[in-house]
């Protein structure tokens, strides 16, 4: 059986991964691409809570969280993708950090 | 002997996971990236059944590596204008750009393996008992969303609704609206 | 007696109505003559009047009321007006000597474009100083009070496009208000102590409240110097004296009426009429006494040795008012109020043949720039005659009955080192008027008159110059304010001296003048150091300058930025920094505010994680 912590380090690990690529990338696309890895490491932990959880009975609740998840990052992706298009349609480029007039 | 040979293969896919994850982060083409990106949800896919969630790993390649995929190909096909973006792409992120960032999320990833490995001895426990041998079936799930978590389904559908209404909404050029009221107009 | 009531309430009310219709109507010069001068023209007949009905009662009160002004549980202040001898004489003088000075300004300032303004001032002043007078309270009082030094402020400054005006008018204001705050404070002493502001009440209940402990007598003391530190501010006695001569910037006829003969009286009518109040303090008194005695020898020093014609009358007044001072001071109140009457005849007297003359030299003001206009202006000269031989106290003029009276009851209450004091200034008194008038009207022609002076100008002088002449009968009523005193115990040198010292004065004078001695520049630096002193009025303007504006301007200089309100700007400039500060994390970059997220995650965790350790 594989141990718990090893699952949690994978995840942990394609999280901040995730969290860099946030960080770090200024093309809207990949920010995207970069939540999508974020979402599937929380997802991943959700699927081994559900397979570590109380030996007694089976418990599919993490399972479901995953569909829950899943559903989530659709949605996420449907809309986040037509501002991609939004976006680029009024700016002709996909910097986000061009993108600053909130701040006045 | 087979414990040890999940172990091996997990080991192996996570790898693979991390490595593909990296490499998708750090890519300058849109295309490899996703490409990467698609590996690495095949690679999850594959934790998903070594973790005993078969369900789950089938729907990881039907919505992640299949819808969700195509999504994002179709809008790179929209946007992408060969070498002109790749240009751009380089201009926009390389590595000196990238240091505060690596600096900040290497501290978390730090902080959060110390937390997981050595703050608390009661996760080493929980760790060593037995998990149940029984998969979980798609049957029990069934009943599961419809049973008590109906709400949940309901919530997704609505959810999914407007994802799709703002999708909608958003993407709707502007200059065909202007069109459409012109010819409104005459 | 209630009959006359009305008649009593029209007197001051006249010529307020009057201002107030001149403030808000748009007349021609000759509706405004006719509205200004036959107001105050009324009020001086009703006072003939009521002179006529009261002459020589030596005790009667009129009352009347306009009306209540304040009325809160124990402060009940009206509008009332109290008529008696001492009031009966001040309205006589304030509205006759007024009127008169109102029918000469018509000519005086006919040429003036501000004629309406310069009548609407003249007739508010009228009404607040009738107001003052004629009070029945001491807050009316106050009332009246601070409306004739708003007068005199308005009237000082009233040719406003010259700045050295306007500085004059500041500080006569300024200086009177000195002693305005201390009467106020007093007023407030006076009501918390005896609980009436009502004058006629205090006097009563002042005796019943500080007599009974009688070694005990501080708070009387504290009370009447108060009030004495507002009689020394309006009056113009030693520590204010300053303003007085520097207020001649207003026209002539507003220095007459003004600055000699009304509103600087207004000290010495407070301090008469509270004489009770003051008489529980007898220290008070004798500082009255002083100040008195070194402000009459201030004044008359300092006429001494001055050019400018209008200087010498006003230093003149001090030291006259200086006079009344000492009256009031060794107790002849009496006394004290039938010189101001005098007082008020000739000096308005004096200024007025002065405006006349400044009027008909082109505005010149020195008076070694004057002279041989004996024959020139003969109707000026005589009035100007009377007047310094009614100030020199010469025999048988008005001043002469009043000044011997102060000095025989000087005498009578024993202060010799006073009398001295008293009769020195009445020899320099008569040397300065003499000086005056030889420099002015004997000797060479040097300018000579363009405009003769107009009709109303003239007869106002001729009538001034009777009463000045034969205003020496003392009113039977102003008898009720002395205590009985013993004028029969003089000597023969206490009797003879005040009278025969002014011819000598005169002499030494006409000798002076004769040798050709006066104007001329002097040699020794030490007389010269001297007489600079004694022309700038004794350095008074100059010590002030360095003990209270000098350090006070330095102050303001040094506390520029503020002191007290750099803590507060400190506040205002930290928050503003900090706002910048923060605002620069508001950037609108995505990138930025997810950064910020990121460390606050790190730092929560960092935070669980040494709990954990510590632990």
């Amino acid at each position: 059986m594989i141990p718990i912590s090893w699952v949690l380090f994978l995840s942990l690990s394609l999280f901040t991964i995730g969290i860099f690529g946030v960080l770090a990338r200024r093309n809207l696309l990949f920010i995207l691409i970069s939540l999508e890895l974020m979402l599937n490491a929380v997802v991943i932990v959700f699927i081994a809570a559900s397979r570590y959880h109380s030996a007694s009975m089976a418990n599919s609740d993490g399972q479901i969280m995953y569909l829950l998840v899943l559903t989530l990052a659709a949605s996420e992706i449907a809309v986040g993708l037509s501002l991609v298009i939004h976006m680029y349609r009024q700016h002709h480029h996909l910097d986000i950090d061009k993108l600053n007039k909130l701040r006045d | 002997m087979l414990d040890n040979m999940l172990d091996t293969i997990f080991i192996i896919t996570a790898t693979i996971i991390l490595i593909s994850a990296l490499l998708t982060i750090t890519a300058h083409n849109v295309v490899h990236a996703l490409l990467y990106l698609v590996i690495t949800m095949l690679a999850v896919s594959l934790v998903f059944f070594i973790l005993g969630a078969s369900f789950a790993a089938a729907l990881q390649i039907i919505v992640y590596a299949g819808a969700v995929m195509v999504l994002f190909i179709f809008v790179t096909m929209m946007l992408h204008q060969g070498e002109k973006s790749l240009a751009q792409e380089r201009h926009l992120f390389h590595f000196s750009t990238s240091i505060t960032a690596l600096l900040l999320s290497s501290l978390l990833f730090f902080e959060l393996i110390f937390m997981l490995f050595f703050t608390s001895a009661d996760t080493e426990k929980s760790t060593v008992t037995a998990p149940s041998s029984a998969f979980i079936t798609v049957k029990q799930i069934g009943v599961q969303l419809y049973g008590p978590y109906s709400l949940l389904v309901v919530i997704s559908a609505l959810m999914l609704l407007s994802a799709l209404i703002t999708a909608i909404h958003i993407s709707k050029s502007p200059a065909t609206i202007e069109i459409k009221t012109k010819g409104h107009n005459l | 007696m209630t009959q006359y009531s009305s008649l009593l309430a029209l007197i001051p009310l006249l010529p307020l109505f009057s201002a107030l219709i001149l403030l808000f109507s748009n007349l021609p010069k000759l509706g405004v003559s006719i509205l200004a001068v036959g107001s105050v023209a009324g009020v001086a007949f009703i006072s003939l009047f009521l002179n006529f009905i009261f002459w020589q009662q030596s005790d009667f009160i009129l009352t009347a009321s306009l009306g209540t002004w304040i009325n809160i549980a124990q402060l009940k202040i009206s509008f009332g007006l109290y008529l008696d001898p001492l009031s009966l004489v001040m309205i006589t003088i304030v509205s006759g000597v007024g009127a008169l000075i109102h029918l000469y300004s018509i000519g005086f300032m006919y040429q003036e474009n501000d004629f309406k303004r310069y009548f609407t001032y003249l007739n508010l002043f009228v009404s607040a100083m009738l107001f003052l007078v004629l009070a029945d309270n001491l807050l009316l009082l106050y009332l009246g009070w601070e409306g004739v030094g708003l007068c005199s402020y308005l009237l000082i400054g009233f040719w406003y496009q010259d700045r050295n005006n306007n500085l004059a008018a500041n500080k006569a204001f300024l200086m009177t208000r000195i002693g305005d705050t201390a009467m106020a404070i007093g007023l407030f002493l006076l009501f918390t102590q005896l609980g009436t502001l009502d004058i006629q009440e205090i006097q009563i209940k002042a005796h019943s409240v500080w007599s009974l402990n009688n070694d005990n007598n501080t708070m009387a003391s504290i009370c009447c110097l108060l009030l004495l530190g507002g009689a020394v501010g309006k009056s113009a006695q030693l520590p204010l004296q300053n303003w007085l001569p520097d207020a001649m910037a207003g026209p002539t006829p507003v220095s007459a009426l003004i600055h000699a003969a009304t509103m600087v009286t207004a000290g010495i009518y407070l301090i008469a009429r509270n004489s009770q109040l003051f008489q529980l303090a007898p220290d008070v008194l004798y500082l009255v006494a002083l100040i008195g005695t070194f402000t009459l020898l201030l004044g008359a020093s300092a006429a001494m040795v001055q050019t400018d014609l209008k200087r010498i009358l006003a230093y003149s007044t001090i030291s006259q008012l200086g006079y009344m001072f000492l009256a009031l001071g060794v107790g002849a109140g009496a006394s004290a109020v039938f010189h101001l009457m005098t007082h008020a005849f000739f000096k308005a007297l004096l200024f007025l043949s002065a405006g006349a003359l400044i009027y008909s030299l082109h505005h010149e003001h020195n008076i070694f720039k004057m002279g041989g206009l004996l024959k020139k202006l003969p109707v000026v000269a005589m009035s100007f005659a009377i007047g310094c031989a009614a100030l020199a106290s010469l025999p048988f003029t008005s001043g002469f009955v009043s000044k011997e009276l102060i000095l025989a009851q000087v005498v009578a209450s024993g202060h010799t080192g006073l009398w001295w004091a008293a009769v020195l200034g009445a020899f320099i008194t008569a040397f300065y008027s003499a000086r005056l008038f030889f420099v002015v009207f004997l000797g060479q022609t040097q300018l000579s008159p363009n405009a003769m002076p107009t009709k109303s100008m003239s007869l106002a002088l001729v009538i001034l110059g009777v009463l000045s002449l034969f205003g020496g009968i003392q009113p039977e009523g102003l008898k009720a304010l002395m205590p009985q005193l013993n004028t029969e115990g003089l000597s023969t040198l206490q009797h003879w001296l005040p009278i025969i010292l002014p011819f000598i004065a005169i002499s030494f004078a006409w000798w002076l003048f004769k040798t050709k001695r006066f104007g001329k520049p002097i040699v020794s630096s030490f007389l010269q150091a001297i007489h600079q002193l004694l022309k700038s009025g004794w350095a008074f303007d100059h010590i002030y300058q360095t003990i209270f504006v000098f350090p006070l301007n330095t102050l303001c200089q040094l506390n520029k930025d503020d002191l007290i309100d750099s803590f507060y700007r400190l506040i205002e400039r930290t928050s503003c920094t900090l706002h910048r500060t923060f605002s620069q994390f508001q950037n609108g970059q995505l990138r930025s505010y997810n950064a910020s997220l990121i460390i606050f995650c790190i730092l929560a965790f960092a935070w669980f994680i040494s709990g954990e350790l510590i632990l």
